[in-house]
């Protein structure tokens, strides 16, 4: 029985981190042409690793230039900041020595957090973050690589459609976002907080402002669901 | 600032994210604002790059190939397709609208 359930948090593991990895392509082909070198896009896949933040910077990097530089910085970590709330929710579980802490650091994110906490013992839970966390940062590392490679190949970023892709890239990241109503509410007003203010302000400024929307509604609890203390 | 600059810069300030999350008091996260705006955050950003990328060149708003290859993504998202399909399926529908027009 414990066996049994050790093959499959690995094979769960493995399946969620080969999935991820697979996008890594887009992410390296995107960075590159995006304006950023292929070192700085494995530097980023390497050092920020998280999926999310690192399309992010790249994005506003391509539509704002380097005048944009510190909004896109802003924006990564604001994105990033919910690897730490994963970081308080896993603390409790994984006890390390500082290198090894550092290396479970470097892997809490969306993928590693979800497999690790659908399992029920802490052995499996520990099993399924390193196991998922492991697979994910070597494949996205190498995907991103080939990605970086094959953008250098390709030529101008708007007739190879990259610009929409970019787009596309992070509709798909917020899509598993919006099962709740409260998160669909948060997305409408968002939008159109985003769209009034782009006339107004520089490229990259008007996504940030949409943290207001997420502070007004976490602060209220506007349309959530009736608090369960 | 360099590209350089901000990919150290915005690498060194996630990952602190993440080690920080290790060292602090659980508590400081316990109210329930606190985890509902930590958890909206992403949808909030994730929406503002949506529409800017999609609509926007610069402060003007602009509709092109990149609306209709959008929404095939959406569809394909509908649909439950994989990432990467979605993300080429985007690239190829703008590409070939551009090559048309």
């Amino acid at each position: 029985m414990g066996e049994r359930d050790t093959a499959r948090v690995v094979r769960q593991g493995l399946a969620v981190g080969l999935a991820t990895a697979a996008y890594g392509v887009s992410f390296g082909a995107l960075s590159v042409l995006s304006g950023l070198d292929v070192a700085q896009t494995c530097f980023l896949s390497l050092v920020l690793f998280s999926g999310g933040s690192q399309f992010a910077l790249i994005g506003v990097l391509a539509t704002g230039g380097a005048a944009a530089a510190g909004i896109g910085v802003t924006s990564a970590a604001l994105l990033g900041s919910r690897n730490l709330f994963y970081a308080v929710r896993l603390a409790p579980l994984l006890r390390y020595r500082p290198l090894r802490a550092l290396a479970a650091a470097q892997l809490t994110i969306d993928e590693s957090t979800a497999v690790a906490i659908a399992q029920t013992e802490p052995r499996l839970q520990r099993l399924g973050f390193w196991v998922t966390g492991a697979t994910v940062y070597l494949g996205w590392n190498l995907t991103t690589l080939i990605g970086a490679l094959l953008g250098n190949l390709l030529g101008d970023v708007r007739a190879f459609g990259l610009d929409a892709a970019a787009a596309a890239a992070f509709l798909a990241l917020l899509w598993p976002r919006l099962a709740k109503r409260q998160a669909r509410a948060v997305a409408a007003a968002s939008a159109v907080l985003a769209a009034a203010l782009v006339p107004a302000l520089p490229a990259g400024v008007p996504v940030l402002l949409t943290v207001v929307v997420a502070i007004v509604v976490g602060a209220t609890n506007l349309l959530g669901p009736k608090a369960a203390a | 600032m360099s590209t350089w600059a901000a990919v150290m810069a915005a690498s060194v300030a996630c990952l602190a994210l993440k080690v920080t999350g290790y060292l602090v008091p659980p508590k400081l996260f316990e109210p329930a604002p606190a985890r509902r705006t930590l958890d909206l955050l992403p949808v909030a950003l994730l929406t503002g790059l949506v529409v800017t990328q999609a609509f926007a060149a610069g402060r003007a708003f602009v509709l092109d190939a990149r609306v209709p290859a959008l929404a095939v993504a959406a569809v394909l998202l509908a649909l439950r397709a994989p990432f990467l399909v979605v993300v080429l399926a985007a690239a190829v529908v703008a590409a070939l609208l551009r090559a048309l027009t």
